[in-house]
């Protein structure tokens, strides 16, 4: 129970695999719709999710993070059947023939459903992730001690 | 028996899939007065157990659901 006797949730989101985002935003993206308080907190290859399509990086190490793992969620590969964006582009188009949404708008159904998103500020430091490349909702960067005391507080703790 | 209940509010929630019947049931659900009745159309099966779990979670009610041929029809009930 949260502060507002609302139940809630708190999930880690460490991976950017295209499948592991899909659920979690499913998962996220239900439990706001059953009125619960929703917190991801994303970390690592999960910052990702929250990014626009930009490069990142400031030092060479970063910039080869930026290039390797650039882009927003739209380049997240599925964590099988990857082929070299092939599997991004054949689960895309199966997902959408049977009228799932895609996960840009998925994340966007997010924030509109009042999903709380938080970033791991350690992460962006290290990845060289600054806070203006990701999109409009994410909230201020945050800390494993701000996740813990939401995760004392939630009905439900997830890690993806 | 559902025939004569009054239905305040129609959705069309076919095609969509997992978690999208229940979302769009939830989005609605203000828009009807307490003790309305939102009529939704579903295809999706899964919605079948997750509209149910949806109106135990957030305190509402489910007056029916009725499977007819290839279509699920929910008549959910405002609560609070």
């Amino acid at each position: 129970m949260d502060e507002n006797g609302k139940k809630s949730l708190a999930m880690v989101v460490m991976s950017g695999d295209f499948d592991k985002l899909t659920g979690a935003f499913i998962i996220a993206n239900g439990a706001a719709a059953m009125g619960m308080d929703v917190t991801m907190f994303f970390t690592f290859w999960g910052l990702r999710a929250l990014k626009k399509n930009v490069r990142t990086g400031s030092t060479f190490f970063g910039k080869m993070v930026g290039l390797m793992y650039g882009g927003g969620i739209e380049k997240s590969h599925p964590s099988k059947f990857a082929f070299g964006g092939m599997g991004r582009w054949m689960f895309n188009k199966m997902m959408k023939s049977h009228g799932v949404q895609s996960l840009s708008e998925m994340r966007d159904l997010a924030v509109q459903l009042g999903v709380s998103l938080y970033a791991c500020q350690m992460s962006m430091d290290v990845m060289e992730i600054p806070q203006e490349t990701f999109i409009d909702g994410v909230q201020d960067p945050v800390g494993v001690g701000f996740f813990l005391l939401k995760a004392q507080n939630a009905d439900i703790q997830l890690f993806i | 028996m559902s025939d004569e209940t009054k239905v305040d509010l129609e959705l069309d929630l076919k095609g969509l899939l997992c978690p999208l019947p229940m979302v769009k049931v939830s989005q609605n659900i203000n828009n009807v007065p307490v003790g309305g009745i939102i009529r939704a159309v579903a295809t999706d099966p899964g919605a079948m157990a997750d509209i149910p779990a949806w109106a135990q979670s957030t305190g509402n009610e489910v007056v029916s659901a009725d499977k007819q041929g290839s279509e699920f029809v929910f008549l959910v009930k405002r609560v609070k």
